[in-house]
């Protein structure tokens, strides 16, 4: 019996041993399939983040050529600049503010119309319709929008630009982060944590428009509290409360599409509510709220004395550099070059140059880079698109010569200490689109001197000075929907779960209470009642990015082939994977890890090289194909967001029609701004050939949607599925 | 375009593999990632080192006084030579099932969610609960409440980066 036993735990010893064994083989499987998927997770945010950044550069090339068309450009048909200028320009009402609250109560609301007829002042009741009516997808009539906005904008211009709340008088405040359009959000944090009220304060911290389709919704609920309970309801301004950023970020197109008859009229209306909406908050004189975040010239008290209204745009710096720039333009030669560089535009002073920062240090740099000059091809050593960059001009710098014309000739001249305007013009774009890093210092977006990147030395100094303890920013999306960074003293809270993709991070608020110590709450919306892991998680957000990027390599096909074939001289279709990472990258000018994406994206030969021409593989156009040339067509992809903000904001009357003439005009503006070398006559015969009717007008609408591409492995799993 | 393969060609490709893994956790854009990240970026280029070894390679990468950085100077030449001396290799995928039959003592084809939370939280080099709670939710079969090995490990084996 003693054999036996010993036996028999022998055996349990053995098997012990190996059970150990096989356990630390699975933990090193597991970590390395963790690790593997955290690579995944972080490129696919990389992805995403890199294209909304190069969207931003976009936006700043849309803005630059309306700014170009403004300044250079006399009449286009009778819809020249003060159509332009209508949308960028301050404008001044002629009307009177009681002519215009008579002119909209005069507005006729059809019987036929069912939705909520509000009645102001508000109520109650007021808010449950509309809350009700949004659920059902209803649509507020546009003469209820406007009276909304009217009424918000008194409201509004009463308050200061920075508000001071207590908590003894609210008890909890909730911090609500970026909304982007996205009722279901918004309507499941009332659900978890119940509507406005006396008992309820609420502070949303900007961003409540664009990306998601239901902007006017959350803006309309919004703005209702506000007037309800305009002591217990805050809201702080974003970057995207900024009309120039609406018209790229769907907005303003969400807005014409919804109101045919008043659009228009919402949107000038808009401009101002936007521009007078406070820029921040200040929790019993130790929490400050801000959208963006803070730099090292951000000053609480000079904030306060700032003409906030004054700042219609980020994108539109204020008058006195513009018209320094004009000046320039003259003497600005047009270098125009193939492959695809910023535009010069008039109104960047440093477009050229793109400052090579060593983040150690610590001084502000807003005197960023060296002599600039107008003329210098933007060549990017390295963009920098994980972090947020603010495509806002810069101001120029103290050490920068101004040329003014003087008689026949140009005469150099120190510029003068910026005016105030510009200051507080600065001050207003650091609160709105700053980030935090880790690392110290203030470093401004390498673009130019408008928004930057704080580090803790940043933060503690400011809340040191102002006897603060925290601050709460939007801004960034974060996975979890909130993070913390700088020991604690900043918060990220962010409110639009799914925000890239289904799946992609969840959303979530803060609430804060007399002692001031934060609670998250967190959420996701989800058509799906089953919770994806993160593993499905990843792979749809990664499917998502994969297929934008894919979108991008399309749209620059004829620059990367003809940038591929300068490696394959000996033309065998095949190149190494780091030539190919390195045309990739020039090319694109994302600054992503193509070593790391290019198995997702092209395929290799049994030689083990890349076979570049498979990248474009997937992706074709769409059904039916345009009657143009694949060069045109591609152009035509790669600029369409553009375009058709341009279209919309020539068609007057939202017919969805623009003349021929138009068209050709238009296009030739945007082609020459951008140095992109297009044929005419092609332009023209493909105009001719999308009217349809031949009665001398484009649907631009019909004509963008040709140029909608396929990724044909869809259409395939679909077709399977 | 010949010979691919010379030895130069080769450190090169390792070394842009290297610096893509590198950048893909460098945020701040400077050349430093959080020390806390070297064990993903190390494990995303391929090897399977135990932790043990990983807190190794960490204390030699860091500097004198540790920052909580590791710049990218001192890693490519560390990853560099562990990725041409292949050490670290990965397991065989075969054996990985093996293991979780060893496990399964019973031979029922499927583990509870507590006896294998147990062997991975207690033995070797145990699990945190963070990690054990993620593993399950990927794991456990939400209806029938266990977890299919075999399902798991063709999950976790599956290299869709080729």
């Amino acid at each position: 019996m003693g054999c036996g036993t010993s036996i028999a735990v022998e055996n349990q010893t053995l098997l012990s041993e190996t059970a150990i064994k096989a356990a630390i083989l699975i933990q090193r499987w597991y970590r390395r399939y963790c690790a593997r998927l955290e690579m995944r997770r972080r490129y696919t945010w990389n992805i995403f983040q890199s294209i909304e950044y190069a969207g931003e550069q976009d936006q700043l090339q849309l803005s630059s050529f309306f700014s170009f068309m403004l300044d250079n450009f006399t009449q286009m048909n009778g819809n020249g600049p003060d159509l332009i200028s209508q949308l960028l320009d301050p404008v001044v009402d002629p009307l009177s503010e009681e002519v215009r609250q008579l002119k909209f109560e005069q507005i006729v609301v059809p019987e036929s119309y069912i939705g909520p007829r509000l009645s102001f002042p508000l109520s109650v009741t007021d808010t449950n319709a509309l809350l009700s009516a949004f659920k059902e997808e209803q649509t507020l009539h546009g003469k209820y929008v406007l009276q909304l906005l009217y009424e918000t904008k008194k409201l509004l211009k009463q308050m200061p630009n920075v508000i001071y709340l207590s908590t003894s008088y609210a008890k909890e405040i909730t911090i609500c982060g970026d909304l982007h359009g996205r009722l279901d959000d918004l309507l499941l944090i009332f659900y978890k944590n119940g509507l406005p009220s006396p008992e309820n304060s609420y502070i949303f911290n900007g961003d409540f428009v664009d990306r998601g389709k239901k902007s006017t919704e959350i803006l309309i609920i919004l703005f209702s509290f506000l007037l309800l309970y305009p002591d217990h309801m805050h809201l702080n301004r974003g970057n995207h409360e900024d009309h120039i950023m609406n018209l790229r970020y769907g907005f303003t197109r969400e807005i014409m599409q919804k109101y045919k008859t008043h659009g228009r009229e919402i949107l000038q209306l808009l401009q101002d509510v936007f521009s007078l909406l406070p820029l921040a908050t200040v929790i019993d004189n130790k929490v400050l709220i801000v959208h963006g975040g803070i730099s090292d010239k951000t000053d609480l008290d000079f904030l306060g004395t700032v003409e906030r209204h004054k700042v219609k745009s980020a994108l539109r710096m204020p008058k006195r550099t513009i018209d320094h720039l004009k000046v320039q333009s003259c003497s600005r030669s047009s270098s125009r070059h193939s492959n695809r560089s910023r535009p010069h535009s008039p109104r960047s002073l440093s477009h050229g140059r793109r400052k090579n920062y060593s983040s150690r240090s610590s001084s502000s740099s807003s005197s960023s880079s060296s002599s600039s000059s107008i003329c210098s091809p933007q060549i990017s050593a390295r963009n920098t698109p994980r972090h947020r960059h603010p495509a806002s001009p810069r101001l120029p710098s103290p050490t920068d010569m101004l040329q003014v014309p003087f008689l026949d000739s140009f005469v150099s001249l120190e510029p003068p200490e910026p005016p105030r305007e510009e200051l507080e013009w600065q001050q207003v774009v650091d609160l709105l689109w700053s980030d935090p890093k880790t690392q110290n210092g203030c470093i401004p977006n390498s673009f130019r001197g408008g928004g930057c990147y704080f580090g803790p030395d940043v933060t503690q100094e400011l809340l040191q000075k102002h006897g603060l303890c925290l601050l709460i920013r939007s801004h960034e999306c974060k996975q979890e929907g909130y993070e913390l960074c700088h020991d604690g003293q900043v918060i990220t809270i962010f409110s639009a779960s799914n925000y890239y993709e289904e799946g992609s991070n969840r959303g979530a608020y803060v609430k804060l209470g007399p002692e001031l110590v934060p609670r998250f709450f967190q959420y996701q919306v989800s058509r799906s009642t089953r919770k994806l892991t993160l593993h499905q998680r990843v792979r749809v957000a990664e499917g998502s990015a994969l297929r934008a990027l894919k979108e991008k390599l399309y749209a620059h096909r004829s620059e990367l082939m003809a940038a591929f074939q300068l490696y394959d001289i000996d033309n065998t279709g095949r190149i190494s994977s780091n030539e190919w990472a390195q045309v990739v990258e020039s090319v694109l000018r994302l600054d992503l890890p193509w070593r790391t994406l290019r198995p997702r994206l092209a395929r290799l030969s049994t030689d083990g090289n890349v076979e570049y021409e498979s990248c474009f593989d997937d992706i074709s156009l769409g059904d039916p194909v345009p009657p143009v040339s694949p060069n045109l067509a591609e152009t035509l992809y790669r600029y369409r967001t553009d375009l058709e903000i341009i279209f919309n904001i020539i068609d007057k009357d939202h017919s969805g029609q623009i003349s021929i003439e138009e068209f050709r005009q238009t296009w030739k503006l945007f082609s020459s701004h951008l140095g992109v070398a297009v044929n005419d006559q092609s332009v023209d015969d493909m105009a001719r050939s999308i009217d349809f009717n031949k009665d001398g007008n484009i649907d631009f609408n019909e004509f963008l949607e040709a140029f909608r591409v396929v990724h044909k492995l869809d259409v395939k799993e679909k077709q399977q599925g | 375009m010949a010979d691919k393969y010379t030895a130069e060609n080769i450190l090169t490709d390792t070394q842009k593999r290297i610096s893509n893994a590198f950048d893909v956790f460098d945020h701040e854009n400077n050349k430093t990632v959080d020390v806390r990240e070297i064990g993903t970026i190390i494990r995303s280029l391929g090897c399977f080192p135990s932790e043990a070894e990983l807190h190794d390679i960490i204390a030699e990468l860091e500097e004198e006084e540790p920052t909580g950085f590791v710049c990218y100077e001192k890693f490519l030449p560390a990853m560099t030579k562990i990725l041409l001396e292949r050490k670290f290799r990965p397991i065989k995928e075969d054996l990985l099932l093996q293991a979780f039959e060893v496990l399964d003592q019973q031979k029922k084809g499927h583990l509870e969610p507590g006896e294998l939370s147990r062997y991975l939280t207690q033995e070797g080099e145990p699990f945190t609960q963070e990690e054990m709670d993620e593993m399950l939710s990927a794991a456990v079969d939400p209806d029938k409440n266990v977890i299919f090995y075999k399902d798991f490990v063709s999950m976790m084996t599956y290299d869709d980066t080729r």
